[in-house]
């Protein structure tokens, strides 16, 4: 398993901090960041390293503010330290500060906007000297600059009326622009709740709420539930959903056209309330060109933060496959004469070639075949290479003429305490983990599980024979069954190695344990989260795995380390589901603030934030050409992503409760997708990626037109007898198989 | 509405009474009303925080909080019941949960779900029900889903253009059902095995009847050849025959999958058949047609308290039909013992309003048969058949709603000739139905441990829904021809236990024996049950092979062991203990007399009731 050695990881560790604070694109690597990274001080250097990368433009404003604050009160012993652990230079404090405002605020806005946003660092600074001593007393000292931000404002009684005037006047312009601008309504909803709650006209917020609260998108019920229950300030601190809103800014896509209608109503009106909300806790990010459409809208709003900024989704993505190491020959001959035996030696031909022309030419879009080191290729992985390509010549050509078999393994007696489960590659090993903390292994081929004899009796055996590796295995104990005791919770996620010497389990307890498949034992815990771990993922070349968890991270773990390698940072809710590019070179990630982020396991940058989806997401699966993503969700809805384009392609709709499990056949052909309505069903996503159109100024733009043809694609739906579909997948041979716990 | 119950949920908060009792409770006295009022705020909003992302806003569940007021006081609590520990520790623990397993069924082969108890019945009763009462309904365009089911559910044809027909409007048409070559072939061994002379197929057909979702198609023909059969049957005497066919209503009628409303023009003139007809066999004096007049009279019963509306009015136009053909004085014996069978299945209601006014006059012609001289024994028999058919039926409800004392004599003025005997058959019942209180009572005590529903999710995924797994057990029972009188099966039991019993005997032939004798019991529980759960239940039912090497010469030594399954934990542990003993004492001569004579040895000599 070490064919990694520990030099080139450790470099390429190196590589990654000096890179992080150039890539800010996801704006919202705040408090998280900050705090992952002095709960692992493996990762690297240390904490100091880290934190400017942390400090995204807002902080940064709020850490020249507080400079400010210090300055005046003459402080400058505070000063200095604090300039120095921030890594800010000497000049800082007066030049940079209008510079990062105005990147802040999205650039375009011109000068007089950021002198504005000057005033309002100011103001703010002066807000902290309200509760100076608190600020300084608290453990999460941010968290009152955050909410100070809310601190002085106008008579809350004009509130509503600001609001219900936008909302004529939103209501009064041309169609075209309607749409778009109606995007505001639920920022600006919230955050003047927020700031009505912070300044404790409680009755005035309520009535607020109640009012208003009938206008927001349907699809932000959730949110505004909690919203709901918070009345009072005391219960701002330490609210999570709060912090999020204020921490990221809140993004919206806006043509120019509607933004210049926009700020020219509001200017005129004088109706500063407004603006400033906008300017300070929203990203207005504006394009040229159409507005959009309502549906267009529609289609990617959702998350917890609005869209993607644009920028996020630019950087290149070595989309491609990575180059399939040689065959050997001689292994090659011996799959000849096997086929020989059947009588079908003209058939091999053919495929022998095909292999090797594959094999030979490199795909532009692949990363480097030693972008990330991966480990060399062992004897028995290169007989499960062949094993896998001669099975891959018996597989059954799927279409929407000819549909997979489904096979559906029940699982009996689970008094719904099953929650998770995985296949091996080769479909000869089926796992489950259970809310009793267990984890359980199957074997669904006649060979029984067997473990490795105890070391006195291993003492015993002829190590010279030449079956020595069959000496080794304990016959009399083998089961059909095995059961690893080890995780102190339930276990959310489970993953077998590709070699199938291993499996992964990740728990409620917080860690992620790593199991042997030859003893049957746990070799190592992986420990880092501190909060329950919802999924963990196998790279498909072995050694590396990812994990994501409840503390909104996700981590990148090497088997031989027990510190992970890198963390992900930037989800502002629950990572739920994770899962590794078929390269090895990305990991997608889905979350329950609705977004879907994808990370180069190079650098731990985030390469790609995917919104739409209206609630958390579950499940994941890559294109085996590695271009597309599927994701489900709870929204019942299956989404399809271009990777390299980062587009939302396609909406799969059909599915009546939450989707757990999609996979793609191994020619990509269908998509199967398994969901708690007790249903599979098949996708044709040949089609759903044909259809595609992606001219340029799709590309450019994003803005993509996604025609309903769900009923089109749908090529079948399978009823099981109330039995939700946890996990799917295609065998080598195109067979399709599906798990769930049956729910009496 | 939805508008005042999300208002409610903004603002709801806890009141600063509870406030001040729960402060009470940790020895905090006189708390102020202003910190009550904060308190509350506090304590709702985190309660909120806390247990509404994890609980969600309304509670679909039961909720186990009791409520109470008094004294201007509204209390809800949690209701705590004193449980005697003697109770606890003497009750037998509950089983051991059974180990999660792991079962494969097709769930698709080649895109075309096949119809097997593992799935979901590929068209839904209710759209079966649409299909039969509003035809027009389905070839409406727009209704995609139906169309798709049918599509996909019909084998052969949809394996043709699986893809292409969901934009297709299906014109369905409404009289031919075209069954694909397997469904043909099906129906073939099905029908076959049905009134075959192998009586372990005819189990296995009958359970696959009773229990396969994909049924639907094949309806109309299974219909037919039963009605045909009968109506063929009755005419040529052959008593045996129609007990199959009526055994395959019964099956059908347990498929839970199944909408027959539609084919009951068909069904219920031959099921009536059976409980009327004037002759059902060839030897009326020796066959037990009896039992199938029975049997066919509880079918009746059971299809009108499922299928009677008001607008077809089946049970009172049966009613009117038996007591018609009852009243006729030259109505034969034979037909009357199956209008009052029929008649009194119906329920303790129609006994008391139709039967119990002429069972005086029903008495004299019983006493005109039994004491008169010149009637032949085919008279006689039926006479006295009936006799204790009216003794049985009446007796239960004239104990409900006549007063103690039972005086004989009082019966007689009452009920005329069959006074006395009912007299002491109302004693029977009463003494009875007091024993069976005290049971229910003991039951109910013990149900307080949780209940362990182990039993219902295998049998349940088996296909056989819980409350029809009894009654496939108890056919044979009341289908005994040899048997003399069926009077046991009818006889007061607890619902909820069945036996099997499973007899082996020493030597190398035991395993054969087993089988045999499983076999020979029609529709038993073991092929219904453990096919789909082999390794769960096994431990379940012990087979004992009773051969010692002592024993081992002419005479093998046969064994019973009764296993209970129980549908509920809590009464088989109770029974099992009194039950073994007994049943392990029958000698081998008796076994061996009731392998002989008897299809279901357990029902009638087993029971310990």
């Amino acid at each position: 398993m070490a064919a990694v050695q520990g030099g080139p990881v450790d470099a390429v560790e190196e590589k990654d901090i000096k890179t992080e604070p150039s890539n800010d694109g996801c704006g919202s690597n705040s408090t998280n960041d900050g705090r992952a990274a002095s709960a692992s001080p493996g990762s690297g250097a240390p904490a100091a390293g880290a934190k400017p990368a942390a400090a995204a433009p807002e902080d940064q404003q709020t850490l020249l503010a507080v400079l400010q604050f210090l300055k005046k009160n003459k402080l400058t012993e505070s000063v200095d330290i604090l300039r120095r652990e921030a890594g800010l230079p000497e000049d800082s404090l007066d030049l940079k500060g209008a510079d990062s405002s105005a990147a802040g605020s999205g650039g375009d806005l011109g000068a007089a906007d950021a002198s504005s946003l000057l005033s309002r660092v100011t103001a703010s600074s002066s807000a902290v000297v309200q509760a100076p001593t608190k600020a300084a007393g608290e453990d999460q000292p941010d968290v009152n600059v955050v909410l100070s931000a809310y601190s002085q404002q106008g008579d809350p009684k004009l509130y509503p009326v600001y609001y219900n005037g936008l909302k004529r006047f939103i209501e009064s312009v041309l169609d075209c622009h309607r749409a778009e601008l109606s995007q505001v309504f639920y920022p600006l909803f919230v955050h003047m709740y927020l700031e009505l709650v912070y300044n404790n006209y409680e009755s005035e917020a309520k009535a607020f709420f109640e009012k208003f609260r009938g206008d927001q998108e349907c699809y932000y019920e959730d949110d505004l539930r909690i919203l709901s229950s918070l009345s009072k300030r005391e219960h701002m601190r330490g609210n999570e959903t709060l912090l999020d809103f204020r921490t990221s800014k809140f993004v919206l896509r806006i043509s120019r056209d509607s933004y210049q209608l926009l700020k020219r109503h509001l200017q005129e009106r004088q109706n500063n309330q407004i603006w400033n909300i906008i300017q300070e806790h929203l990203y207005i990010d504006i394009f040229d060109g159409m507005p959009r459409s309502k549906s267009q809208i529609d289609a990617m709003s959702g998350s917890l933060a609005g869209e993607a900024k644009r920028e996020a989704n630019k950087a290149k993505v070595y989309y491609g496959l990575l180059k399939e190491p040689e065959i050997e020959l001689p292994l090659d001959d011996e799959d000849e004469e096997a086929e020989n035996e059947e009588g079908k030696p003209k058939k091999k031909k053919p495929k022998k070639d095909s292999v090797g022309s594959k094999s030979k030419k490199q795909d532009p879009n692949a990363p480097q075949q030693t972008r990330i080191p991966l480990p060399e290729l062992k004897d028995s992985d290169k007989l499960d290479k062949i094993m896998y390509m001669k099975e891959a010549t018996k597989r059954i050509r799927l279409g929407p003429e000819n549909l997979p078999s489904i096979c559906f393994y029940s699982f009996l007696n689970a008094y719904q305490g099953l929650t998770a489960v995985d296949f091996t590659d080769d479909s000869s090993l089926i796992a489950g983990g259970f809310a009793d903390s267990t984890v359980r292994v199957w074997s669904v081929t006649p060979k029984k599980l067997r473990k490795v004899k105890s070391a006195a009796d291993l003492n015993l055996i002829d190590k010279e024979s030449d079956d020595v590796l069959e000496r080794i295995m304990d016959e009399k104990t083998a089961s059909e069954l095995k059961i690893l005791y080890g995780h102190s919770g339930p276990v959310y996620g489970i993953s077998f190695s590709p070699d199938r010497n291993y499996l992964l389990s990740s728990s409620e307890d917080g860690t992620v344990r790593l199991w042997s498949l030859q003893t049957f034992t746990c070799l190592v815990g992986y420990k880092g989260h501190n909060y329950p771990v919802w999924d963990t993922h196998f790279s498909p070349h072995g050694y590396y795995f990812v994990s994501g968890g409840h503390d909104r991270v996700a981590r990148l773990w090497a088997t031989d380390h027990y510190q992970p390698l890198r963390i992900f940072s930037g989800h502002l809710a629950d990572v739920t589901c994770t899962r590794f590019h078929p390269n090895s070179n990305y990991v997608a990630t889905g979350s329950s603030d609705r977004t879907i982020r994808l990370w180069d396991v190079l650098n731990g940058s985030c390469v790609r934030i995917f919104t739409g989806h209206k609630g958390p997401i579950h499940a994941l699966a890559f294109s085996p050409n590695g271009k597309f993503l599927a994701s489900g969700a709870t929204d019942s809805r299956v989404l399809l992503w271009d990777i390299g384009h980062g587009l939302m392609i396609g909406e799969l709709k059909g599915h009546t409760d939450s989707i757990y499990s999609l996979r793609f056949s191994r020619d990509g052909e269908i998509l199967a997708s398994g969901s708690m309505d007790n249903t599979v069903r098949l996708w044709n996503a040949t089609k759903a990626f044909d259809d595609l159109e992606t001219d340029d100024f799709t590309a450019a733009t994003g803005h993509v037109h996604l025609q309903d043809n769900s009923q089109e694609l749908l090529l079948g739906t399978y009823m099981s007898k109330s039995t939700p579909v946890i996990n799917l997948h295609f065998t080598r041979r195109n067979l399709l198989l599906a798990a769930g716990s049956y729910n009496p | 509405m939805a508008e005042e119950r999300r208002q409610k949920q903004c603002s709801v908060s806890l009141p600063t009474e509870s406030m001040k009792a729960m402060a009470e409770s940790v020895g905090v006295g006189q708390l102020q009303e202003e910190s009550c009022a904060a308190l509350s705020e506090e304590v709702s909003y985190r309660i909120k925080e806390i247990a509404q992302p994890l609980y969600g806003f309304q509670s679909q569940e039961f909720i186990p909080f009791r409520f109470a007021s008094g004294g201007g006081r509204e209390l809800h609590f949690y209701e705590e019941k004193e449980v005697d520990l003697s109770d606890i520790i003497n009750t037998p623990l509950p089983r051991v949960p059974l180990d999660v397993s792991l079962k494969a069924h097709w769930l698709s082969i080649d895109g075309v779900q096949p119809s097997i108890p593992e799935n979901p019945p590929p068209a839904p009763k209710e759209q079966q029900k649409v299909e039969s009462t509003e035809p027009l309904k389905i070839v409406k365009p727009g209704q995609e889903d139906d169309g798709t089911i049918q599509g996909k559910t019909q084998g052969a044809t949809a394996a043709d253009g699986k893809g292409k027909e969901k934009g297709l409007i299906r014109l369905k048409p409404r009289s031919t059902h075209e069954l694909s070559v397997e469904q043909q072939l099906y129906y073939k061994e099905i029908t076959e095995a049905c009134v075959g002379s192998c009586e372990a197929k005819r189990a296995e057909a009958l359970q696959s009847i009773a229990t396969d979702p994909g049924l639907y198609q094949m309806l109309p023909r299974f219909s037919t050849f039963i009605s045909e059969g009968v109506r063929v049957n009755v005419v040529q005497n052959n008593l045996a025959l129609l007990i199959y066919l009526m055994r395959m209503v019964k099956a059908l009628m347990d498929n839970p999958t199944l909408y027959l409303e539609k084919y009951l023009h068909e069904l219920i003139p031959a099921v009536v058949t059976c409980i009327v007809s004037k002759q059902l066999c060839l030897r009326p004096d020796v066959d037990n047609h009896w039992a199938l007049r029975d049997f066919a009279a509880r079918l009746m019963a059971q299809s009108c308290k499922t299928f009677s509306t008001t607008t077809n009015n089946i049970q009172s136009r049966i009613t009117k039909t038996f007591t018609k053909s009852w009243l006729d004085e030259k109505t034969q014996w034979t037909t009357r013992y199956g209008c009052i069978a029929g008649l009194s299945e119906l329920g303790p209601d129609v006994i008391k309003t139709l039967i119990l006014p002429r069972l005086t006059i029903e008495g004299a012609r019983i006493k005109g048969v039994v004491e008169g001289q010149v009637v032949s024994n085919i008279d006689k028999i039926g006479a006295d058949h009936v006799q204790s058919l009216l003794l049985k039926h009446c007796a239960s409800v004239i104990a409900k709603i006549r007063p103690q004392p039972d005086l004989a004599e009082q019966y007689r003025t009452d009920y005329g000739y069959l006074g006395p005997m009912l007299c002491s058959h109302v004693m029977k019942a009463r003494t009875q139905a007091a024993l069976q209180a005290q049971q229910v009572n003991r039951t109910t005590l013990t149900i307080t441990q949780p209940r362990p529903t182990l039993t219902v999710s295998q049998s349940g995924f088996s296909g056989s829904g819980g409350p029809r797994t009894p009654s496939i057990i108890k056919v044979p029972s009341s289908l005994t021809l040899m048997t003399p009188r069926p009077g046991t099966p009818s006889q007061p039991s607890p619902p909820a236990t069945k036996y099997i019993v499973m007899a082996t005997s020493a030597g190398a032939a035991s395993t054969q024996q087993v089988i045999t004798l499983s076999s020979s019991q029609s529709a038993t529980p073991v092929t219904s049950t453990v096919p789909s759960a082999t390794s769960t239940l096994q431990p379940l039912v012990k087979l004992e092979s009773g051969g010692g090497p002592g024993l081992t010469g002419s005479r093998p030594l046969q064994k019973y062991i009764v296993v209970s399954l129980p549908s509920s934990a809590s009464s088989s542990l109770e029974t099992k203990s009194s039950v073994l003993p007994t049943s392990i004492s029958s000698n081998p001569l008796e076994a061996a007399m009731k392998l002989d004579r008897s299809e279901s040895p357990g029902a009638s000599t087993q029971s310990p009731h």
